[in-house]
């Protein structure tokens, strides 16, 4: 390199997600963050609130998930056909269709449609598929620099950040931390925020429209995702809140949109499930401000130009195993994140993907595979205590897709069995008959009586350390139950 | 259904048997007390839950196998714990299919058909929310995550312990948020097992309950080894044993 | 292979377990689409649900709602509007006989224009009552898209007969228009975020207003 880069856009983050250590270690440095966990359980306890009272709303609530589960089960079962269904829509409609097999695909392709307008900025609407294939990075080292226009994300990419949740992606940022932010990024990348700044959300909100609506008026060319795509008709839904989605799908002479393959669903019709269960599930509201629904270009109304990149990405990797599939059902509403009581004590970031909480252990897994340590460690970040599929509106069996999960990876270590390959084994043996079982169970009996006069056993070494440093063990009693029914009630048969 | 006489075969699960013993005895007590016949299958050991949720199936398929092997002759089967009774219903038949063994699959079916919650037991089968229990103490109750989400006992622990005289039922704060447990997440993740069971001890000291009773003795083991850490003064009980204590004392 | 065909032929391989080539065989749907949701009175609903998101709705018998238009835009302090080619024209007599200036769209105005016009009076095409959600189908009485988006204040008028119970009526109701290749907005109230500690602000990038005129 013979001259330096200059940024367009504020770094992000040293390091990648994959070189990130396993959930456990990550998880500890957030539970230090007093801070982060009351911005994270003051706000998902605020919208689980939200949720419980919208959704009981709906008497018919229970029958619109199992409708929303069968069809994205019936999609995905033949996407193939609905994908190709999409593109002849799309394709009719006005709109160029472009595929992308993985990531460095996809950016490449967007990188040359930007290119050939000849223009060195976007805008985006906050998508999931472009922060997963870090579409952004991509940009910004062909020269072009991308502007994220939701909110949060804004607080997020002004931050330096990563994204915490799918949803409200500055969830772990308070008020406070957001108005330093405003403060001392906003000048350097456009318009500042007004001096007088306080940590009022309207006032902050305030800074944040008048920041960007100059990157609106001069905009080229917008990106977005897309929560649906209509097989049918060709039409794509953007769901939002502020109007950021609005802007960009409207004012630009291009617009591309990122969608992964998944989000297609066979019919108009099929919207009126999926627009009850999304915000009522998501942001706990009836319905969201904002849905556009466009159909290629339409003559005379927003962007001529208009582009539709079908990112594959590691999702037929997902569809190829009939117990991972349902993972791609998926409508990232974030219902599962909220209800985690994983994630609300450690936040996004511990999960070490742009999906967190309990849907990105068994999607990031899945997608990435099982190779580095934070994703063979993700399907073991969950109590399994079932919650998340309690409120998945397209009843998403997490907790079952996570035991899934954890057997693949546990069959991987088979070839190099370490100590917790041992500890099983061992006590697979214990429990795998009853004389092993009794035999065992009078060495138990035995440790009670080694220490006579005490209930509870205080910290202990490894590898016993991992529960004693903060919680007590029981002593075993001296007599099990099996030994006492034995001694006052005889064999039974 | 007249309990007289009803012969049913108790599950009393690995942890109670080596770790608690005092739960199964309290539901022999219980059980005999409403006139049932209480029968032990020896061959039982566990429902291979921790070898499954670890991913260590085939360490769990001897566990299922043992598991018919000890009920298949019995029409009512027992357990004190929504975690074990909710693995043999949810867990053991995907094991039997991942066994590849067709024969063992059907067996299972049979068998999970007639395992019960110790609470289900008693308000479906036996018809019976006033076991005759008397506590007279403040007690909270945390309904765990499996004997709600998996099992789905519902709130037939509610309907006996408003049945049992002189209790002090108090409601717990956030009672539907998991305490942490988790099995091998308890170890394989302490950090975040031990600062979900803080919050729960917190919330059963809010309470000024003097007992904190559920369904499921590992639970009570998380979070009573860490109020017992923290020397919080609060007793633990399976709610089995709360259900055992008559008037005059004797379980 | 070009990405397409390998990512079509990854698709069909991964689905070997799939067998029915119907979909609709394959996979039942147990739901019946189009149903209406029951509610007591459906314009009453989507005054109330309309009014919870911090809109501000007056209802008026549709022989009134000229001077419904004129008075909402006054008081809101509106000094000029952008008003779509086919807005009735009587409503355009009255804006313009309320001393507003009147912006046409006719040749297209720009980005930079429309941001300095305080206001943009439409019609709507469809309403939901039980989500307070006004549909715009882009029609010639509403306008294209950045009409209804860069100017701060948006008075929308609403038909009673324009009003369904929920979702799954308007959907039908627009299944024709989506299929000519219009693009909808639905529009739940005023622009508004909960991105700041799940605190909702109404007032972003969206009109900061909403004004809804209903029409009995």
């Amino acid at each position: 390199m013979t001259t330096e880069h200059v940024r367009r856009t504020p770094a992000p983050p040293e390091g990648t997600y994959l070189g990130m250590p396993k959930f456990a270690t990550n998880a500890k440095v957030q539970l230090g963050d007093n801070q982060l966990r009351k911005n994270l359980r003051n706000a998902t306890g605020t919208i689980r609130a939200k949720r419980v009272a919208r959704v009981a709303e709906v008497p018919e609530w229970e029958e619109l998930r199992l409708a929303g589960e069968a069809i994205k089960n019936r999609t995905l079962r033949h996407l193939d056909a609905y994908l190709v269904q999409l593109e002849e829509s799309l394709t009719r409609a006005g709109a160029k269709v472009h595929w992308a097999r993985d990531a460095a695909e996809a950016n490449a392709i967007v990188v040359s449609l930007v290119k050939a307008k000849g223009v060195d900025e976007v805008v985006k609407v906050k998508s999931m598929a472009t922060q997963e294939i870090e579409l952004n990075e991509a940009l910004e080292e062909a020269g072009i620099a991308a502007w994220e226009t939701d909110l949060a994300e804004l607080i997020v990419q002004l931050g330096h950040d990563r994204p915490s949740h799918i949803l409200v992606p500055a969830i772990h940022r308070n008020r406070s931390e957001v108005r330093e932010i405003f403060l001392r990024e906003m000048k350097l990348y456009g318009t500042p925020a007004p001096d007088n700044l306080t940590d009022d959300p309207t006032v902050l909100a305030a800074a944040a429209r008048t920041h960007l609506r100059e990157k609106f008026l001069r905009a080229k060319v917008a990106v977005s995702g897309a929560n649906f795509a209509v097989a049918e008709t060709g039409t794509l839904v953007v769901v939002e809140s502020e109007g950021n989605g609005r802007m960009c799908l409207t004012l630009p002479e291009t617009l591309i949109s990122v969608v992964g393959i998944e989000k297609v669903v066979p019919t108009l019709a099929d919207l009126e499930v999926f627009m009850r269960l999304l915000p009522r599930s998501s942001t706990g509201e009836r319905m969201n401000p904002y849905t556009s629904m466009w159909t290629g270009a339409t003559p005379g109304d927003g962007p001529q130009d208009v582009h539709v990149v079908l990112i594959d990405n590691g999702r037929t990797r997902v569809l190829a195993d009939p117990e991972g599939r349902p993972a791609l059902r998926c409508i990232p509403c974030s219902a599962c994140l909220n209800i985690c009581p994983v994630y609300e004590r450690v936040g996004g970031h511990a999960y070490g993907s742009v999906y967190p909480g309990p849907i990105g252990a068994v999607l990031t897994p899945q997608l990435r595979g099982t190779s580095s340590e934070i994703d063979k460690s993700l399907p073991f970040a969950s109590t399994l205590c079932g919650a998340c599929f309690e409120v998945c509106p397209v009843r998403i069996p997490i907790p079952d897709m996570l035991v899934h999960l954890r057997h693949q990876v546990a069959d991987k270590k088979r070839h190099h069995p370490g100590v917790e390959q041992t500890a099983i084994a061992a006590a697979g043996w214990v429990l795998a008959d009853r004389s092993h079982f009794e035999l065992a169970q009078r060495a138990a009996a035995l440790a009670g009586r080694l220490l006579p006069g005490r209930s509870h056993l205080g910290p202990l070494p490894w590898p016993a350390s991992p529960w004693t440093d903060a919680r007590d063990l029981p002593v075993p009693p001296s007599e099990s139950f099996r030994a006492w029914w034995q001694r006052t009630r005889g064999e039974t048969a | 259904m007249r309990a007289e006489g009803l012969t049913v075969a108790l599950f009393a699960t690995c942890i109670n048997d080596v770790m608690f013993p005092g739960t199964p005895k309290a539901v022999v007590t219980v059980l005999e007390r409403l006139g049932c016949r209480v029968e032990f299958p020896l061959e039982q050991t566990c429902c291979g839950q921790m070898f499954t949720n670890t991913g260590y199936f085939d360490a769990a398929v001897p566990d299922v196998r043992n598991y018919v092997k000890a009920f298949s002759g019995y029409d009512y089967i027992v357990g004190p714990s929504g975690s074990c009774v909710g693995a043999v219903r949810h867990q053991h038949p995907m094991l039997a299919a991942h066994a590849g063994d067709e024969a063992l699959a059907a067996e299972v079916d049979k068998v999970v058909a007639r395992t019960y919650d110790f609470t289900e037991l008693l308000v479906d089968v036996l018809g019976v929310t006033d076991v005759g229990a008397y506590f007279p103490h403040r007690v909270t109750y945390h309904p765990t995550c499996h004997s709600v989400r998996v099992a789905k006992v519902g709130d037939r622990p509610y309907q006996l312990l408003s049945k049992v005289k002189g209790i002090d039922l108090v409601p717990l704060p956030d009672a539907d948020q998991c305490c942490g447990f988790g099995g091998t997440f308890s170890v394989k993740n302490p950090d975040v097992s031990v600062a979900m069971g803080a919050d729960k001890a917190h919330h059963v000291l809010e309470t000024g309950a003097e007992y904190l009773v559920t369904g499921d003795n590992a639970c009570l083991m998380h979070i009573g080894g860490l109020m017992h850490r923290q020397r919080a003064g609060v007793r633990t009980i399976h709610l089995a044993e709360l259900l055992a204590h008559t008037e005059g004392g004797a379980r | 292979m070009n990405a397409r065909d390998e990512i079509l032929n990854r698709v069909r391989s991964a689905l070997a377990d799939v067998v029915q080539p119907d979909p609709t065989l394959d996979v039942a749907v147990g739901w019946t689409y189009g149903r209406a949701t029951a509610m007591p009175d459906v314009l009453e609903r989507f005054v109330e649900m309309t009014l919870d998101y911090k809109a501000l709705v007056r209802r008026v018998p549709a022989t009134e709602v000229p001077d419904a238009v004129a008075d909402l835009l006054v008081a809101a302090g509106v000094g000029s509007a952008v008003l779509p080619a086919g807005l009735d024209a009587t409503w355009r007599a009255a804006i313009v006989a309320a001393g507003i200036a009147v912006h046409e769209d006719e040749p297209q105005l720009s980005r930079r224009e429309l941001n300095a016009i305080d206001a943009v009076v439409t019609a709507s095409a469809v309403s939901i009552a039980e989500t307070g959600t006004i549909v715009l189908d882009h029609a010639p009485d509403q306008g294209r898209r950045a009409l209804t988006l860069v100017p701060d204040t948006h008075l929308v008028v609403v038909r009673a007969d324009q009003v369904v119970s929920d979702v799954p009526e308007a959907v039908g109701r627009l299944a024709a228009v989506v299929a000519e290749g219009n693009p909808l907005t639905w529009i739940s109230g005023p622009s508004a975020t909960s991105d700041i500690e799940l605190t909702r602000v109404e007032g972003v990038h969206g009109p900061r207003t909403l004004l809804v005129v209903l029409a009995d």
